[in-house]
């Protein structure tokens, strides 16, 4: 079995949400590039989680705690972004410098 | 080869819901994207015999955490137009060789077998959700609980945010 195919498209979907982390400006699409990087992350952990002998079935129960801390953090994050967005009318993240110096 | 033909085709799927995220400009059209790589996902999660983690991956990817995004950018408006111009001149060639660059050695690793290890002797690793709720119980038990006191907090968190005011007030 290889999995060297699933590692380069998790690699490849990783650096798809990378770029998107930088180039978009809408809060909420930072979040969603966010979101695709956890599941390219995922990807990885399930195909070696079926390469190696794996007793203790780490790889998918890690996959499942990632999803969760997606979720948790998908809940707190798209909260601060309709409060922001309810403070200041606009998700641009180039305009939240309220804590810049 | 049936097991080949799938990954092609759902990796292909995957790349194209993920492109189109990135550069959809309509933020809604970025969402479907995005479900569309999360449906994908879960195929790959199935050839590689992670069957729970399959439908926990459309439960709660696909299903409540697009939601979710769905609600809020339909909350904050759908119509805005993005600027997308770069500050600094010389960004995006440098960003296109780098990623040409980076492209080129994922696709040369990924070519030879490096990738070592102690494989599966023979039995492969079962993704019922009975074997994975044993393990979850069992193994993972302290890690599980932690996980129960994350989602509270962050629940908590929410409904804070929720009530929070611009003025400090509660309520």
């Amino acid at each position: 079995m290889i999995v060297n195919q699933f590692l380069v498209l998790g690699a490849l979907l990783f650096s798809i949400g990378v770029y998107g982390v930088l180039v978009r400006r809408n809060a909420v699409l930072v979040l969603l590039s966010i979101e695709l990087m956890l599941a390219a992350v995922n990807i990885n952990l399930v195909a070696f989680g079926a390469f190696v002998d794996d007793a203790a079935a780490a790889g998918q129960v890690f996959a499942l705690f990632v999803i969760t801390v997606a979720a948790a953090e998908v809940g707190i994050g798209l909260a601060i972004v309709v409060l922001i967005f309810r403070n200041r009318s606009s998700a641009n993240v180039d305009e939240l410098d309220l804590m810049k110096w | 080869m049936v097991e080949l033909v799938l990954f092609v085709i759902f990796a292909i799927c995957a790349l194209f819901g993920a492109v189109t995220m990135v550069w959809a400009r309509n933020p809604v059209y970025s969402a479907l994207g995005l479900m569309l790589t999360m449906f994908s996902l879960a195929v790959f999660y199935v050839s590689n015999a992670g069957h729970f983690v399959a439908v926990v991956q459309v439960i709660v990817y696909a299903g409540a955490v697009m939601t979710l995004f769905l609600f809020v950018i339909m909350l904050i408006g759908v119509d805005k137009a993005e600027d997308r111009s770069e500050t600094l001149p010389l960004q995006r060639p440098a960003a296109l060789v780098l990623l040409a660059l980076f492209a080129a050695g994922v696709l040369v690793a990924g070519a030879r077998a490096w990738t070592t290890g102690y494989t599966a002797p023979g039995e492969a690793v079962n993704g019922t959700i009975e074997a994975i709720g044993s393990r979850l119980f069992d193994t993972w038990l302290l890690p599980f609980e932690v996980t129960a006191l994350l989602l509270i907090i962050a629940a908590a968190g929410t409904i804070a945010l929720a009530f929070f005011r611009g003025d400090g007030e509660e309520g």
